[in-house]
């Protein structure tokens, strides 16, 4: 969409002045803050050799009707034994810990945003400020949203303690909601990210295979990536009280990677209680362009990565939720309990199954392709006060 | 599927473009024909593109860990140290 470099920012310049535009001609109907709300999240994720999981709390709180705060803390607990990690080294337990907060300001009809979130493991420290505004117009039919945000990573390697390198990241957001009719919504949405710095694994190397022998350096990928992804999503409200939402959206990337991929999900509630959910995602991308499985001569740049080889996934996705009407649960507006399950399959076309074992039987880089699945849940409790 | 896929994101950029252009040409004879009281169904909180934040943040997260593909999610971005 825009990068920030000089090539694309006059298109920033015309679309922050047709944001203006925009504003300077909405119609006074006041916006609202979100909910006051707090989620007690536990997720679990399983799957090719690795095992993530941990808890997540998300407070909000509004005062005074024009300001609403929101706190979260987010932990990661990761225990891997992926073919990555079996084949360059050994299995590894980290942790990763998140936390984060903001404030949400409304003015009239406009919401004004700021974020601050800070991630800390042993070998990676990532800190993000945010920045967003958010106009509704025509009469509440429309919202604009407008977003920035800049991380500032610090990449290290354990075991080396020489070893530190900066990464920068600033992502440019723009989105755009249109109620259609009274049954069908539909969103617009797209998401430039600018990436510069230390942007590979600190750990994985790839295969380099040249007349001397096999040698395995450490990865190295541009110090540069930019990338552009555009979003559609709609929903329609079906005659007997379900939703139906679809998704689209593509990816291209300056590493030579394009990616789309779409979803379907379908929403039923059952008597007052009960919400149940079902999704289809598909997902495919193509390789980057300095992707491969073996190297036959040293190159500049260097990936061996199976997020930049081409490959496919699916998810199936099922969940339910349940509002506890009981008179405990009356201190609260409102209080529901969640559970979420969502089966994943990946299939790589040119990531191989490189163990030991099949390079013996199959040869250096003739390996089948690799595959695995996943089994994602997320069991949370919502509360409304 | 491709081919559809591309067709259709392809639609997606134009649209977004020519709806925030459309109105910004046109608010002033074009009004909104939604009227609050036939809002109902829209407001249905099933309607919600995305019902439970912590959660669909989760889920951003991990798909962003998996694939290359990054951006657009429809919520807010942010450090993730998953490199």
């Amino acid at each position: 969409m825009f990068h920030v470099n000089q090539q694309h920012s006059p298109r920033i310049a015309a679309h922050l002045l047709l944001l203006v535009a925009v504003f300077a001609q909405g119609t006074a109907l006041a916006a609202v803050l979100p909910e006051d709300r707090s989620e007690l999240l536990y997720h679990s994720y399983e799957g090719g050799g690795v095992t993530i999981n941990g808890p997540s709390v998300l407070v909000r709180k509004q005062f005074a009707e024009t300001v609403s705060v929101w706190g979260n803390y987010y932990v990661d607990m990761v225990s891997s034994a992926s073919l990555d990690v079996l084949t360059q080294g050994s299995a590894y337990t980290e942790e990763r810990t998140e936390t984060g907060g903001g404030i949400d300001y409304l003015h009239d009809r406009t919401t004004m945003s700021l974020s601050y979130t800070r991630s800390i493991e042993t070998d990676y420290e990532a800190s993000t400020v945010g920045i967003g505004i958010s106009q509704e117009f025509f009469g509440d039919l429309s919202t604009l949203t407008l977003g920035y945000s800049q991380g500032n990573d610090t990449v290290m390697r354990n075991g080396d303690e020489n070893f530190s390198q900066p990464a920068q990241h600033q992502r440019f957001s723009l989105g755009f909601t249109q109620i259609l009719t009274k049954n069908w919504i539909m969103s617009f949405s797209a998401e430039t990210v600018s990436d510069t710095g230390f942007l590979n694994n600190a750990y994985r190397q790839v295969r380099l295979s040249q007349v001397g022998g096999l040698s395995t350096p450490f990865e190295s990928y541009p110090t540069t990536h930019n990338s552009d992804a555009y979003a559609l999503r709609s929903m329609y409200y079906l005659p007997y009280r379900a939703a139906l939402r679809a998704e689209v959206r593509t990816y291209t990337d300056s590493w030579g990677v394009k990616s789309n991929n779409y979803e379907l999900r379908y929403i039923h509630p059952y008597k007052d209680q009960w919400i149940f959910e079902t999704k289809y995602r598909a997902y495919s991308q193509n390789q980057a362009d300095f992707y491969a499985s073996v190297f036959t001569e040293p190159r500049e740049f260097m990936a061996s990565d199976k997020e930049m080889s081409a490959f496919s996934d699916f998810t199936l996705g099922l969940g339910a939720s349940y509002e506890v009407k009981a008179d405990w649960a009356s201190v609260f507006d409102k209080l529901t309990l969640n559970l979420y399950w969502d089966y994943m399959s990946f299939d790589y076309d040119n990531y191989p199954n490189k163990t030991p074992e099949n390079t013996q039987e199959f040869g250096l880089g003739n390996e089948p392709a690799y595959s695995f699945s996943a089994n994602v849940i997320r069991f949370f409790v919502s509360v409304w006060y | 599927m491709q081919s559809l896929i591309t067709c259709i994101t392809a639609g997606s950029k134009a649209f977004g473009y020519l709806v925030v252009l459309g109105l910004f040409c046109g608010c002033s004879f074009i009004q909104p024909w939604v009227k609050p009281y036939e809002r109902e169904n829209i407001a249905d909180p099933i309607m919600s593109f995305e019902s439970n934040p912590a959660s669909t943040k989760y889920m951003n997260h991990v798909f962003e860990a998996r694939e290359a593909g990054r951006g657009a999610e429809g919520s807010a971005g942010g450090g993730c140290g998953c490199n």
